[in-house]
């Protein structure tokens, strides 16, 4: 996509975001609101996996864990502070700082992708397991019981500075939009400064990007950190949404369809993963209704299809029918972007060889 | 001295029972580099095997010893010619294809048979005494199946003829079937039998674990680890790693509970994975088995 289109589909996914953010509360009913405050909790944690994935390359297959330990040290610090103000920025320092000691280990290490994405992803089974653990009176953190299974009861916002001002649900729809929003331009700001420019560079060919000079390691390592941070944000939203953090948060199930979300959106782009959270959430809220179906089922199914059959995910291949059929410089673009896949699909291999 | 010898036990079979759930996803692993996310759903399934052929009336050493690796053995094959063939070669489709398949044999069975625990059997073997202490009589049996598995495995690979053409395609695909091996039949072959090994695990350790339908999380993690840890040669990787970490979480778990035992095989895998990125048989026991 060329830099002209690209700002006029930026405009106006800003100007729907916007529409959205002022108009929702006043048409939707209050139940809706609250849930909606949980799917973009979710559609924050899945740019944050946009943003890793798509644009760093980085195979993490345990977003959840920064996104769980995010929401955790959220209700931990507002207990023990009396008040959100600074809880959120330690939960999202906290999350930030826990990817970064982890990518530390796996960047420096030079552990490769799909060891990467196993190792994330048994991160957050071990927390998961973990805080199950976690039920007895002597696993308190300050004056913030654990609680194991039934996880802690989250104290909803307040206006920061002013303990004693508590958000209404509505108001908290409100903060949790508005963070959408800033999130995803700054990932879009991130994405297209020099940083950015860097991450995709290292995505499409590693061992190129260090001979021209530039650090892998830590420029993967403050990708991550960034990423952890984002979904750390998440976490705090989703605990406001939800009302309650329990180690679900890290489980296998939650860490399947963060990266379902992304599959399906599309990697390489921001705005497939947050659409992709919307729409499987709505279509989870409904098949939530019934009984006969079950969940797992249907993202298996989802997960399998999309990887065998639609591996680019929606936006792209839509993005690719809409060049398709404009004729011939959307073709000599596609060409030109087939033939870059063919070349880092056999440097990969011949790295792996 | 009694307290002892209980001590060493429990450490022995720590490290046994992460060498049984690991055994199945490492020669899957280690034939085949492919990682497959849908171990912990094939443990699942040889643990439903037993239990419900149990039920039905079967004697429980045979739906444990046969039954359930070749029930799990002949889906793997299934999985392997349906979907995991066409993957080759793109390690992180087949990552994500086997995440679907697990999400979907959960979701499968959890419809067949609902969500909570499947009627449990117990073990059929009942405590001994060892001085002061009782140990469990089965645990002790899952460690000499543990053994007994290890050398057959070993035996296999070296000296028949089926393990040399694993061997073979392991080492270069291409060369074993410019040599007239047909590599698809070979890995077909070895995805059915991690499968199975992983069906046997999984059905011995039912009696102890009961079933879930989500059963298979509980396992995978540490299957993970220890796979990872150990690298890709199947046998030493995954027993030198076990040792390591199966140790290191049994002592730690004697001293001071679970919880902490669990963080500690994760801590001591990170700081391995740091030294030793490719798992230890990248570094050491090079030319093992």
């Amino acid at each position: 996509m060329n830099r002209a289109r690209e700002n006029s589909w930026l405009i106006l996914i800003g100007i729907v975001g916007a529409i959205f953010l002022i108009g929702a509360p006043q048409v939707l009913e209050l139940f809706t609101i609250i849930n909606l405050t949980t799917a973009i909790a979710m559609a924050l944690l899945a740019l944050s996996l946009g943003l890793v994935w798509g644009f760093g390359g980085i195979l993490c297959f345990g977003q959840s864990t920064f996104f769980g330990i995010g929401a955790y040290a959220y209700v931990v610090a507002a207990i023990n502070f009396g008040g959100t103000s600074w809880a959120v920025v330690v939960a999202i320092l906290v999350a930030a700082a826990f990817a970064a000691v982890l990518g530390y280990f796996m960047f420096y290490g030079r552990v490769s992708d799909v060891y990467l994405g196993v190792i994330t992803l048994t991160v957050s089974l071990i927390f998961y397991n973990l805080m199950r653990r976690t039920s007895g009176p002597e696993y308190k953190i300050g004056d913030a019981l654990l609680g194991g299974f039934n996880g802690i009861n989250a104290p909803p916002l307040n206006v920061p500075g002013n303990a004693s001002w508590i958000l209404f649900p509505e108001d908290v729809f409100y903060v949790a939009m508005a963070a959408l929003i800033i999130g995803y331009f700054g990932c879009v700001w991130l994405v297209r400064s020099h940083f950015g420019r860097v991450a995709v560079a290292i995505r499409e060919n590693e061992l190129r990007a260090e001979l021209v000079g530039y650090d892998v390691r830590l420029q993967k390592l403050l990708l991550f950190a960034v990423g952890g941070g984002i979904a750390g944000t998440a976490g705090v939203l989703f605990a406001n949404g939800v009302g309650r953090v329990t180690p679900d948060v890290f489980n296998l199930y939650n860490a399947a369809l963060i990266i379902i979300w992304v599959i399906v959106g599309g990697r390489g782009t921001l705005i497939g993963p947050v659409l992709g959270a919307f729409g499987l959430f709505y279509l989870i809220s409904s098949l939530g209704q019934q009984t006969s179906i079950n969940n797992n089922l249907v993202l298996g199914v989802i997960l399998v299809v999309f990887v065998l059959l639609v591996p680019k995910g929606i936006v792209p291949t839509v993005i690719d029918l809409w060049d398709r059929k404009r004729g011939r410089r959307g073709q000599f673009r596609r060409h030109g972007r087939r033939q870059r896949r063919r070349g880092s699909r056999t440097a990969e291999t011949r790295h792996e060889g | 001295m009694d307290l002892y010898i209980a001590l060493a036990l429990q450490i022995v079979y720590g490290i046994a029972n992460l060498v049984l759930i690991s055994l199945g996803l490492a020669i899957i692993f280690g034939m085949m580099r492919v990682i497959n996310l849908a171990h912990g759903e094939f443990l699942m399934l040889g643990g439903y095997t037993v239990v419900i052929s149990t039920n039905a009336g079967l004697n429980i050493w045979l739906a444990m010893l046969i039954l359930a690796p070749l029930v799990v053995g002949i889906i793997g094959v299934i999985v392997e010619r349906v979907m995991i063939r066409f993957l080759y070669g793109r390690m992180v489709d087949t990552l994500l294809a086997t995440w679907g398949l697990s999400l979907v044999l959960i979701g499968l069975v959890t419809t067949i048979f609902g969500a909570q625990t499947a009627t449990t059997i117990s073990p059929p073997i009942g405590a001994i005494q060892i001085g002061d202490f009782t140990s469990s009589g089965y645990e002790l049996f899952l460690i000499g199946v543990t053994i007994i598995l290890s050398i057959l495995a070993y035996c296999a690979l070296k000296y028949t003829r089926i393990g040399l053409i694993a061997r073979g395609t392991m080492q270069g695909a291409e060369i074993a079937s410019a040599l007239g091996v047909s590599t698809s039949r070979t890995y077909a072959i070895t995805f059915g039998v991690g499968a199975a090994v992983s069906g046997l695990a999984g059905g011995l350790l039912a009696p102890i674990t009961g079933v879930l339908p989500s059963i298979g999380a509980t396992y995978i993690a540490k299957a993970f680890i220890t796979v990872i840890s150990g690298g890709t040669a199947i046998l030493a990787g995954t027993l030198s790693a076990s040792t390591l970490l199966g140790g290191v979480n049994s002592v730690l778990s004697y001293l001071t509970g679970p919880t902490i035992g669990e963080v500690g095989l994760l801590v001591v895998a990170i700081v391995l994975l740091r030294l030793m990125p490719q798992g230890i048989t990248a570094r050491l026991f090079r030319r093992s088995l």
